[in-house]
């Protein structure tokens, strides 16, 4: 038997996986990928919970999470264009010009 | 009559259990191997795996819509994205080895594992009851049921939510826009220019009087020997491939009569 239970832990490892990911990698585009990855674990935990809970409000907070992922995608990527046009670099560590 | 049904229901969750693992270990799967792959392409494409998964996951939670929108915006217009702005900004590069932190990838991977810990403990302590009776609302009426809620209960929020998309487009177009230093050139400019650079005529076109069809063959010339500029610089540019010359042809070492007497 599926229960909510199940896709909450799916959730909390595919959050901590993104996580890792974010830390761990230095291309900024993937580092973005890591990021889309946490906001879809944290849709699924919305979805389940909107299932346990028999309202669908949590669906229609999951849709708007969507919607603001795709906006940050767009403008973050929109910023790593302009670096890499004047830097020639995608590496999250030659960004460091502000550094000191 | 009963009893066929019980067994029914219970084949049914069997095959929700199966489906639910399956999706699970390809999600989890795909997740690991897209912090892993060296290539972004490789993690473009690893991410598209996770959230197709996630949307039959979206599915099986009773959410039709949300699951058409994971496809529809996720994999199809943000993954794409992803990739256009890969192929921009260099699909080649490989991500460096080198750590510029001491230790980095160390002390994320622990961070992760005390994060899974933790987050963990929390589930496991958190009471999480079993799914609601199933009602209209988790399958036909989940399209309508939620439109009355966004443009009742969140009408205040998805309007906002139409200012913050505006904003994001424009944000993006005045941050990818590049100015344009130069005037334009206009027709007359380029033809000026191209009798100015001492050959008016195009290229030659690779491979036409070789013994391949190809682009990467370089064409020969009417004294036999090889054009360098009929292959276009990208792909000599990937190393040199320009082949040995054709055998019996008028350039060639005259070595290889014989074979050509032999095809004939």
């Amino acid at each position: 038997m599926v229960t909510p239970a199940h896709f909450i832990a799916l959730s909390v490892i595919l959050f901590v996986i993104g996580a890792v990911g974010v830390l761990v990698r230095r291309n900024a585009i993937v580092v973005f990928m890591s990021v889309e990855l946490m906001l879809n674990a944290a849709n699924l935990a919305f979805v389940a919970f909107s299932r346990m809970h028999g309202g669908l409000d949590g669906q229609v907070i999951a849709f708007f999470v969507m919607v603001v992922a795709a906006a940050e995608v767009v403008v973050g990527l929109a910023i790593l264009t302009a670096i890499f046009r004047s830097r020639r670099s995608a590496s999250v560590d030659d960004a460091n010009l502000m550094k000191y | 009559m009963n009893h066929a049904i019980v067994l029914a229901g219970s084949a049914a969750e069997t095959t929700r259990l199966v489906g639910f693992w399956i999706l699970a270990i390809v999600a989890v799967a795909a997740g690991l191997g897209m912090v892993l792959a060296r290539k972004a392409v490789h993690c473009a494409v690893l991410l598209a795996v996770v959230m197709l998964c996630l949307a039959v996951l979206y599915l099986m939670l009773g959410a039709p819509f949300l699951a058409l929108v994971q496809v529809i915006v996720y994999t199809g217009a943000v993954l794409m994205l992803f990739l256009f702005v890969l192929m921009i900004v260099g699909i080649s590069a490989a991500d460096s080895v080198i750590e510029t932190i001491r230790g980095q990838r160390l002390w994320a991977t622990l961070g992760g594992v005390a994060m899974l810990v933790l987050l963990s403990l929390v589930i496991g302590h958190a009471v999480i009851g079993p799914a609601a009776p199933s009602s209209a609302k988790f399958g036909d009426a989940n399209v309508t049921t939620l439109a009355r809620l966004i443009f009742t209960r969140y009408l205040y929020p998805f309007e906002i939510t139409s200012a913050l998309l505006i904003t994001a487009a424009l944000g993006a177009m005045v941050l990818a826009h590049r100015e344009r230093l130069k005037p334009k050139p206009t027709q007359r400019d380029l033809a000026a220019q191209r009798v100015a650079s001492g050959r008016p005529t195009p290229l030659p076109g690779p491979g036409t009087y070789a013994q391949h069809n190809a682009v990467d063959m370089p064409a020969l010339l009417p004294d036999g020997t090889q054009s360098e500029l009929s292959v276009s610089q990208v792909i000599s540019g990937r190393g040199p491939s320009v082949p040995a010359p054709l055998p019996g042809g008028p350039g060639a070492p005259a070595t290889n009569g014989d074979s050509q007497a032999g095809d004939q």
